[in-house]
């Protein structure tokens, strides 16, 4: 196996992109990463391209091959292929990309992920969502995905010391970061008050307690270590690559409020890496809901399972606590174009690595990404180093 | 959702019809039709469950896909049977009467339909034991 790194990172601004299609967002963040790696077209080997639902967000399948098209890859052959899991898509494509690179088989590669969300209504839109969870058994009971993570949360709040405030603060502290942040769709700062005073989506969560609708594609070459200097002085190696599943029914999972894959990737993935907690410097979890990032934190170890309120609310997980969370404003505030979401969290940790992100920049050398599918089902984790 | 994708699950929809390993014992609703204990050892045959149950956890769903929209507020739960298996299904009763640890029961009722002229979904959900 060989060692990874990543060479170039490019984003869209996330956000409601009326006046842009599809593929256009794609070509846009593709352009923006090459540009960042210094490699022309034609000296990419293949392409990875994480996308949840374009079947049914746009009404097109076979995206592999359209976005190697656009991208102007068409003539020159490049085998592009398209990977699917949920929310967890982008990571999972970036995941696809350090393999095929580790294994010796391609070496400049091309991981991206896209979604264009905003073409259909909000009511298709929570149909299509909560088709990441079973829709045989959830969706046909009525189960919406803001509805499902509800229940995590209620079962969480039943059973540890949460307050409704303290859940609260992980978007507060979100929209804080996403004010710093030139890509993200919100970056308007708000307060305890906005959240407890939005409207009620699913019992407890309100509101601004759910991540947004989203337009946004993001993309980053990969390459051997060994060839990253021929390209870029600051390379961010892939220090460890995991994923893990469970059930896809959040009512068959052994602990309601335990997302077991993530244990399980966390764990693999400090494994590889021959790291520790201590050794991570900043992470970028899947908050898709507040309560969403509150367990993350806690099922990658990095606290007992009842503490990261606590932590949260302390300000430990601010941008200038012990161990910042979601600096780019996480789904949050930042958006989640839900297949890209995996790769912006690459692009955000590989831009604090190279000391690039200004306002919201942190003192990191190593950061971890940890991106869900579903609720839960798959979790990818992977961690970069400077 | 297409009839004959509802119609293929009638008797697991309206009268809770699952499954059991027979190697193993245990029960599983939704059904299986390969025990992940068991794997090919296991030896799959219906089971139909007594209905009865406790909440594990629950929610009130105030915003709803297109087809649930016209239903909103309802309570939607995770129920465990009695026998051991977990299912999401709605909690038909007033929203602020439901709480963790309620026992319930199964009951026929109508779910969802496809627009105003499509297939009605009948299937189960759960009420509060008097």
């Amino acid at each position: 196996m060989r060692d990874v790194a990543v060479i170039g990172v490019g984003c869209t601004e996330f956000g409601e992109h009326w006046g842009t299609s599809f593929r256009d967002l794609f070509v846009k963040a593709g352009a923006l990463a090459l540009e960042d790696a210094g490699v022309t077209g034609e000296r990419i080997d293949a392409l990875y391209v994480g996308n949840m639902s374009a079947g049914r967000f746009v009404e097109q399948e076979h995206i592999g091959a359209l976005i190697a098209d656009y991208a102007g890859l068409a003539t020159n052959n490049t085998p592009s292929t398209r990977v699917e899991a949920a929310c967890a898509s982008g990571g999972l494509a970036f995941r696809q990309a350090v393999i095929a690179v580790a294994s010796g088989m391609e070496d400049i590669v091309v991981a991206a992920g896209v979604e264009k969300m905003t073409d259909v209504g909000t009511g298709a839109s929570v149909d299509m969502l909560a088709s990441a969870a079973d829709r045989e058994w959830e969706g046909f009971a009525g189960a919406t995905f803001p509805g499902l993570y509800a229940m995590i949360a209620n079962d969480y709040m039943h059973r540890y010391p949460l307050t409704r405030e303290q859940l609260a603060q992980v978007a507060v502290k979100n929209h804080e970061n996403g004010a710093k942040n030139p890509i993200a769709q919100f970056r308007n700062r708000i307060t305890v008050d906005t959240v407890l005073n939005s409207s009620l989506v699913a019992d407890p969560l309100r509101l601004f307690d759910c991540s947004p609708i989203t337009d946004g594609a993001a993309a980053v070459v990969v390459v051997p270590l060994e060839r990253a200097r021929e390209f870029t002085d600051s390379p961010v190696r892939v220090l460890a690559s995991a994923q893990a599943s469970d059930t896809i029914a959040l009512h068959d999972r052994r602990d309601i409020s335990t997302l077991d894959a993530s244990v399980a990737a966390g764990k693999r993935a400090f494994a590889q890496a021959r790291l520790t907690h201590k050794d991570i410097d900043m992470l970028e979890v899947h908050d898709c809901f507040t309560i969403a990032e509150i367990c993350a934190i806690e099922d990658l170890g990095f606290c007992k399972k009842g503490e990261a309120g606590r932590l949260t609310a302390d300000g430990a997980t601010a941008l200038d606590g012990e161990i910042p969370v979601n600096t780019s404003g996480g789904l949050k505030a930042c958006g989640h174009p839900v297949g890209a979401t995996g790769i912006k969290q690459i692009y955000e940790i590989v831009s604090q690595l190279r000391g690039e992100a200004a306002g919201r920049q942190v003192d990191a050398e190593i950061g971890m990404a940890h991106n869900v599918g579903g609720t839960g089902a798959t979790v990818v984790v992977h961690i970069l180093g400077a | 959702m297409s009839v004959s994708r509802f119609w293929r699950k009638i008797p697991q929809r309206y009268n809770l019809v699952g499954t059991q390993c027979t190697t193993c014992g245990r029960h599983f609703f939704p059904p299986r039709s390969l025990c992940p204990d068991c794997r090919r050892s296991g030896n799959i045959v219906d089971h139909k469950y007594t209905g009865e149950g406790t909440v594990v956890t629950y929610t009130v769903i105030r915003s709803a896909s297109d087809q649930f929209e016209h239903t909103t507020p309802y309570a939607l739960a995770v129920v465990e049977l009695d026998e051991g298996p977990r299912l999401t299904t709605q909690i038909a009763c007033p929203i602020e009467d439901v709480a963790i640890g309620m026992r319930v029961k199964s009951v026929f009722r109508r779910v969802a339909a496809d627009g105003e002229s499509g297939t009605i979904h009948y299937g189960t959900k759960f009420v509060p034991v008097e």
